[in-house]
């Protein structure tokens, strides 16, 4: 009785404290997403009116004259990116899955720990490394080199993603995949990977969203080509790059059209992101 | 660990008891009251009768509660088993109390037949049998119980001898033929009281051991103990 | 020589010992299980049932640091051979487990079919008859024979244990081992997998962890209770259940363990 007073007599200074707290926090939560919104809606301002059907389809104009498109860099950045995804979701998902499955003991957390590094390792070093391993040598900027540094920084990416999730799939399930007579690796691959696909899926999309705004990397290894090129060993036109350039640059017209390519390209990151949420939350759905 | 389940076994122990206790006294009343010639003791039996009664309703009704409610296992279910068994011995013994006060009341209506000297031991090896099957239940003595099971032949023997007695007085003389019939009748209600603290005696060594010792098994029962 | 006599037991367990690093859990158990029957075993937890259990389908050996000594007979071959592969000995002895664990992502059909077709077997007719068969014997064919491509997940707590031990059965295993596969389920699916075991004994031989000391006593024919690791009886249900030899066993039984 006497503790009930008690707490009752210091009711109203909680609740005043409560109602305090709660709308600081409020105003504290909004000031972070400001930036956000302003970035937001000064690309799409500034990009939305310069959108047109030639930004899509027709080439860089010579210096100097207005008009001509994106055409180079938007597929120059789709071949960067099917490239990288070859090469950084196969090794991504395999060292994921051995770190979830087999990593245990001082091997495991020696590699757990480097992927975490290589994660937090700034893009650039990634660029002049990949630029050191493979520019170099072949003496030239090529696709494949830009492909192969936009992988080293999706691999850490996808390796984290696909260990969190199988490290989700209860030990049962695998004992249950062992207890019907498989081999281990063929409960790791057939049942255990292939029910987190989602999950995985979802990872391999952030990876993507992540990658596809990368400029620092690709200066140094696929550097940029004004021209159509798809080819592997020669320079390609992305995305960043362009837009890094034309934005520099004293014209008009290029700042005009490197707000269009901005525009598309947080319209695309945007959407990889909001897709990943959806699918989140159906896996999540299923397994409630 | 203490349950609440074991207060409530020594709650149903309890009530066997009590109910054991009556009968002891009914018996005690109704021989004495023959013997001693005191015919207004049998009011006395009548009185046991409806309570040992009573008893009988509310031991069913608990066992039937335990075995819903508690599932015994092992040497409770056994105890829950036995009691059931006990409870409907007892009854009988309770009744088998008022047929020879009902017998006896007869009896000693007309002046006595003939000094008697077998049914007073016939009754005093009944209620110590009973008095030890009792016992033996209580304290879950199975060697007790056994003792008990030895006994049943003395008895079953005195009653054939009070049969052939009071045939040959029957013979002789046909106007003693009522009276002779009560008092058959009571060595009877005596030895149908010794078979049923056998058939206690019995439960209790099932209770104590699991051994069934029915029907012959009772080589087995002194093996076991 | 063997094959001559028959073997009246399926499963001979000698001096079987089973350790998690320094932890003995398991202490020198001997049983023999006879054919066709349902062994429960029973015991206060930790007291080394499970992991006894996994050692039957040389599932313990999977986990980090495990170790097992000693040797389990199936029909006369020891499983712990050196020579013998873990992988084929458990095609031989199947596991249902306490939560029902469907595997994701694949169907009903799928699910049931899932021990075949990762093992090599693609053939539709095989797989149709062996899925329905192993419905069947899991007493779950009639409620989902219209949608054995609804996922394995979709169903309920019940059905999906059902689901698992069906999955078990499809390959066919004498032995059948389940662990504690009731203590996640309402009281009317318990029923309905109880009985199910009841005639799966006609097919299989069963070995059932349980805690349920009603469950033991309704399904199983023997029962060993087992207490910090050791067997400490091991004997026909009924009269485990009624006369127990050993005053541990009784005690347990009886509730009276502190």
């Amino acid at each position: 009785m006497i503790v009930r007073d008690t707490l009752a007599s210091h009711d109203f200074r909680r609740k005043i404290t409560h109602h305090v707290a709660m709308v600081t926090l409020f105003l504290m939560a909004c000031a972070a997403i400001l930036p956000l919104g302003f970035v937001f809606f000064y690309v799409v301002e500034q990009g939305a009116p310069a959108i047109n059907w030639d930004f899509f389809t027709k080439l860089p104009a010579p210096v100097g004259e207005t008009g001509g498109g994106f055409a180079n860099a938007l597929a120059g950045s789709a071949l960067l990116i099917f490239m990288a995804s070859l090469i950084g979701i196969p090794w991504g998902v395999s060292a994921g899955v051995y770190l979830s499955e087999y990593g245990r003991g001082r091997v495991a957390k020696i590699l757990r720990f480097s992927i975490d590094i290589l994660a937090s390792v700034p893009s650039i070093i990634v660029g002049i490394f990949t630029y050191a391993m493979l520019v170099m040598p072949l003496k030239r900027f090529s696709a494949i080199a830009g492909a192969v540094s936009l992988a080293v920084i999706m691999i850490p990416v996808i390796a984290r993603t696909t260990e969190e999730l199988l490290k989700l799939v209860p030990s049962h399930i695998r004992e249950a995949g062992l207890g019907l007579g498989l081999p281990r690796w063929k409960v790791t691959l057939r049942i255990v990977l292939r029910g987190s696909m989602n999950g995985i899926m979802t990872g391999v999309m952030l990876a993507i969203a992540r990658v596809a705004g990368e400029t620092a990397p690709l200066l140094f290894t696929a550097l940029s080509n004004r021209f159509w090129s798809l080819k592997i060993d020669q320079p390609i036109a992305s995305l960043p790059v362009q837009i890094y350039n034309y934005a520099i640059s004293p014209y008009e017209d290029w700042h005009r059209q490197a707000w269009a390519a901005a525009f598309v390209l947080v319209v695309l990151v945007l959407s990889l992101n909001l897709t990943t949420r959806l699918i989140l939350r159906r896996v999540d759905g299923k397994t409630r | 660990m203490e349950r609440h389940f074991d207060a409530e076994l020594k709650q149903l122990k309890d009530l066997i008891l009590e109910m054991g206790g009556c009968v002891e006294k009914a018996v005690e009343e109704s021989t004495q009251a023959l013997i001693e010639r005191k015919p207004e003791r049998f009011n006395r039996v009548h009185e046991l009768e409806s309570e040992i009664n009573t008893m009988h309703l509310a031991v069913d009704e608990a066992c039937v509660q335990l075995l819903a409610r508690q599932s015994p296992l092992a040497a409770d279910l056994r105890l829950v088993i036995a009691v059931i068994k006990i409870n409907t011995d007892l009854e009988r013994m309770g009744d088998q109390a008022v047929n020879i006060a009902h017998n006896g009341t007869h009896y000693l209506k007309e002046p006595a037949l003939k000094p008697l000297i077998d049914i007073p031991r016939m009754a005093l090896e009944v209620r110590s049998m009973v008095r030890d099957s009792l016992d033996a239940f209580v304290k879950q003595d199975a060697e007790l119980a056994a003792s008990v099971l030895d006994r049943d032949d003395s008895v079953d023997a005195l009653k054939d001898q009070i049969f052939r007695e009071l045939i040959t007085y029957m013979m002789a003389d046909p106007k003693t033929v009522p009276r002779a019939i009560n008092l058959i009748l009571i060595a009877r209600n005596l030895e149908r009281l010794g078979d049923h603290a056998t058939n206690i005696a019995e439960d209790v060594i099932f209770a104590k051991t699991g051994a069934d010792v029915r029907h012959g098994g009772r080589l087995a029962a002194k093996a076991k103990v | 020589m063997s094959g001559i006599v028959a073997n009246p037991y399926i499963l001979e367990v000698e001096k079987l010992n089973a350790w998690f690093g320094q932890n003995h859990a398991v202490k020198a158990i001997d049983l023999n299980v006879v054919p066709h029957t349902v062994t429960a075993l029973i015991g206060p937890s930790g007291c080394g049932k499970s992991t006894f259990l996994r050692c039957l389908n040389r599932l313990h050996e999977e986990v980090p640091g495990a170790r097992v000594s000693g040797q389990v007979m199936l029909q006369g071959d020891n499983i712990y051979d050196p020579g013998k592969d873990p992988v084929a000995v458990r095609r031989q002895i199947g596991m249902v487990f306490q939560k029902a664990n469907p595997f994701p992502a694949l169907s009903v059909y799928g699910n049931v079919a899932v021990g075949l077709t990762l093992a090599g077997i693609r053939k539709r007719s095989i797989l149709d008859e062996v899925v329905e068969r192993s419905l069947r014997h899991a007493a779950l064919w009639d409620e989902v024979k219209d949608k054995l491509k609804a996922p394995g997940t979709s169903l309920s707590g019940g059905q999906q244990q059902r689901l698992c031990i069906a999955r078990a059965l499809a390959v066919s295993p004498p032995v059948l081992l389940m662990d504690e596969p009731t203590s996640a389920l309402d009281p009317i699916s318990t029923a309905k997998i109880e009985e199910l075991v009841l005639e799966l004994k006609k097919e299989v031989t069963v070995i059932m962890v349980t805690h349920n000391m009603q469950q033991a006593a309704r399904v199983s024919d023997w029962t060993a209770f087992f207490l910090l690791g050791e067997s400490v009886e091991f004997a026909e249900t009924r009269k485990l259940f009624t006369t127990p030899q050993d005053s541990r066993t009784e005690q347990y039984i009886t509730g009276r363990f502190g």
